[in-house]
């Protein structure tokens, strides 16, 4: 099996695994006052000072959450709701147009029932969003925002957004910034000096971890409104029995993913410009999407191409019929892969967004899973195109 | 041999892709999501458009151990199923959306793009025999056949289908089903027209048409009887709802005999006026020469009567031998030699 999908989630790291099994075996809940108690506490806080220390926070920044869509949730809702306690009038949410569904959606739904005024930031042809554009919306009436969210990395085209300058523009008006990293973190340096965001969304599973984990990123006694309500384990912003052995598995896998970051990102950028150069070879219709190969501006493991004329869902069923496990993009709650709304942000057509397959790389990755996919996509995109000019697409 | 299944969520396609496997051959489970924004639950036993109908599908699909996908096509279905449909009903006409999506659809847009992409047959859970030779036949379930609404496909749309339920009866289906430890074995039978949830179609297509205020008239008299706000509402043969006043002068009840949108009259009349003895339909599928004597069915779930039928360039014309009542344009004519399909075709005219 060639497996290209590591942004969708990735195999877990031997540390990961092996901290995974040694927590489960053992019993103890962090809350508790005996021995076994402050047995599991302490791989609580150790595994948090880990993480903080790889993310340059406090261990106190630290919310452990069950994962990347809850902890989106928690900074969105939690901070919506928090500066509308204090200021009625703070009702503008800022997020960009090419933002992941757990952030999408939840603003939205703060639009529909809870009164913000949702704003979507708009992006370049290469997927990003400038300072410029930030800062115009902002302007146009400073008092009533009340938070403003960007990625750090984008989720299909993998481009990297300006965070920081991002970050301080947000900072200037005195609004909080959050930003979604669960594709940046262990992929590029996700450390946040005192300049950084506000709030930070990572996810275990995408680093090595396993799913159902994560933590939000909440500094300097940012107010949050908690999502759930009940034993108050992570400082009163999120109850639960705290799951420690996630967390020393999450912290395991990201010590290890930011270890190897440097080497491991060089590794993969490498790998990934020969897939995009054999397969544009093989298709030399295909279109690269998303911030120039080789530059910072995209996260090293990440090809994504339309290929003209086809219908992306296509190309997926006949590459998984030859094991080949790639993406669409974004896939709805029935399975139905429409138009990425990403690749319609960035200006492209509906039919180019509708012919796109993601390809993202990962630790596990190797040479032999390019020269798979190199050797099916002349054929598959052959085939797709057929049943593409059946349905109507032009492939112009 | 590559074969596609289009698994609709319900237990007749997934006991169809069950025997497709069971023949032998490489299937690939697909369900088409009809529905722009599909509802999450079905509401009763209707549709199949629904989120919870794709889960169901999913979940056949991997009892059976086949791979699964689905195929979006809400766009093709608006506009070759949906918007016919709103058209045809606002022309004065009873289009048959099942027939016009097997037409359009299943047995057209899936089957070509099934084929483009290297599979050699699609399968469906339609209740009818496919003989090796192409000949489609009934069921042998008379009570679930379905050879009615397959009888305007084209030689070459068959040729690449597979009903492989056609020699089960539903209550045999429901038992394989169950045996094989697929969930929908009980899962109540879809009826109604899918895209309209609730079932209300005339409210459905007044939202879409509008109210077109007109008399109901007498077509004996001439006499205006009443009104209505849209002949969409109206079915030629319908009886009920019709809210007439008094009653005929030969207090016999009437029924709907004509509708006629330009001016919005509905015409109403005693039964006998119904009776229809020869259709001019659209030539779907006839490939025979010359004057056939067969059976002629004009409605799903309807009997036969003896008839005739002969091509006329691109018309069918239908003469019966004993009349039949309340046959409305835009319903398929499908022809039989017992329970084998010669063809068929879309009513565009009748007369007595
Ligand atoms: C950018 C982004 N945000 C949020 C999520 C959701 O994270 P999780 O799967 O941990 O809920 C994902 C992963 O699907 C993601 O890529």
């Amino acid at each position: 099996m060639t497996y290209l999908d590591h942004a969708a989630t990735t195999p877990m790291r031997p540390e990961a695994l092996a901290a995974y099994a040694a927590v489960l075996a053992d019993t103890g809940n962090a809350s508790s006052l005996h021995a076994s108690g402050r047995r599991a506490r302490r791989i609580v806080e150790e595994s948090r000072e880990t993480l903080a220390g790889v993310l340059g926070v406090r261990p106190s920044d630290v919310v452990f959450t069950g994962g990347g869509t809850e902890g989106d949730n928690l900074a969105l809702k939690g901070l919506y709701w928090a500066r509308r306690r204090a200021e009625p009038t703070r009702r503008r949410v800022l997020v960009s147009a090419v933002e992941h569904r757990a952030v999408l959606d939840t603003v939205q739904w703060l639009g529909a029932q809870q009164g913000a005024e949702v704003e979507l930031l708009d992006v370049d042809a290469a997927g990003m969003v400038h300072p410029d554009t930030l800062a115009a919306a902002i302007d146009r009436d400073p008092a009533a925002v009340a938070l403003v969210s960007v990625m750090w990395a984008n989720s299909e085209v993998g481009t990297v957004e300006p965070v920081a300058e991002l970050a301080a523009v947000a900072r200037r008006h005195g609004v909080p910034f959050h930003t979604d990293a669960v594709q940046a973190f262990g992929q590029i340096p996700v450390t946040v000096g005192e300049e950084g965001p506000d709030a930070i969304t990572v996810s275990a599973h995408k680093i090595g971890g396993p799913v159902g984990v994560g933590a939000l990123v909440v500094r300097r006694g940012l107010a949050l409104e908690p999502l759930t309500h009940g034993g108050g384990q992570e400082r009163d912003i999120r109850s639960g029995t705290l799951n420690t052995a996630g967390v020393a598995a999450f912290a395991a896998a990201a010590a290890t993913a930011c270890a190897l970051a440097p080497r491991e990102s060089a590794r993969l950028a490498a790998l990934r410009d020969d897939l995009v150069r054999r397969v544009q070879e093989k298709v030399p219709g295909a279109v690269l999407n998303g911030a120039p190969l080789g530059g910072p501006q995209r996260l090293p493991g990440n090809a994504h191409l339309t290929f003209p004329g086809c219908e992306g869902d296509s190309l997926l069923m006949l590459l998984d019929a030859r094991g080949i496990e790639c993406s669409t993009g974004s896939a709805c709650s029935a399975g139905v892969a429409r138009p990425s709304h990403v690749l319609l942000a960035m200006g492209a057509g509906e039919e180019h967004a509708r012919g796109s397959l993601r390809f993202s790389l990962g630790h596990s990755s190797r040479a032999a899973d390019v020269d798979a996919l190199v050797e099916a996509i002349g054929p598959v995109v052959e085939r797709a195109g057929r049943a593409g000019a059946l349905a109507g697409m032009t492939g112009g | 041999m590559r074969v596609l299944a289009a698994m609709s969520g319900g237990v007749d396609s997934a006991v169809a892709a069950a025997r497709a496997v069971d023949a032998g051959h490489d299937v690939t489970g697909v369900h088409l999501a009809l529905s722009r924004s599909p509802e999450s639950d079905r509401t009763g036993a209707r549709g199949c458009c629904t989120l919870e109908d794709a889960r169901d599908a999913r979940r056949a699909a991997d009892v059976l151990g086949i791979p699964f996908y689905v195929w979006d096509l809400a766009e093709r279905f608006e506009t070759e199923v949906i918007d016919q449909f709103v058209e045809s009903y606002a022309a004065g006409r009873t289009p048959n959306p099942c027939v016009r999506c097997n037409e359009r659809i299943k047995f057209a847009a899936v089957l070509d793009r099934a084929l483009a992409l290297g599979f050699d047959a699609v399968v469906t859970g339609h209740h009818a025999r496919l003989d090796p030779d192409g000949t489609l036949r009934r069921s042998v379930d008379p009570a679930k056949d379905q050879s009615y609404v397959l009888g305007t496909l084209r030689p070459e749309q068959l040729g690449a289908a597979r009903f492989p339920l056609g020699d089960s009866t539903k209550a045999q289906v429901r038992q394989e089903a169950a045996a094989r430890g697929l969930a929908v074995a009980d899962k109540p039978d879809s009826h109604d027209i899918c895209f309209i949830s609730g079932g209300d179609t005339a409210g459905w297509l007044r939202e879409r048409i509008g109210s077109r205020p007109g008399p109901i008239v007498d077509s004996r008299t001439g006499q205006t009887l009443g009104g209505h706000d849209g002949t969409f509402a109206f079915t030629v043969g319908q009886r009920r709802g019709l809210r007439l006043g008094h009653p005929a002068p030969d207090g016999r009840p009437r029924y709907v005999l004509d509708i006629s949108p330009v001016t919005s009259t509905v015409t109403v009349g005693p039964a006998e006026e119904l009776d229809i003895r020869r259709l001019v339909a659209d030539r779907a599928a006839w490939p025979h020469e010359g004057v056939v004597t067969c059976e002629a069915q004009v409605r799903a779930h309807g009997g036969v009567v003896a008839a005739e039928a002969e091509a006329r360039g691109d018309d069918l014309v239908v003469t019966l031998a004993t009349p039949v009542r309340g046959t409305a344009a835009g319903q398929a004519v499908v022809l039989y030699d017992g329970d084998r399909v010669l063809g068929g075709g879309h009513i565009r005219v009748t007369a007595a």
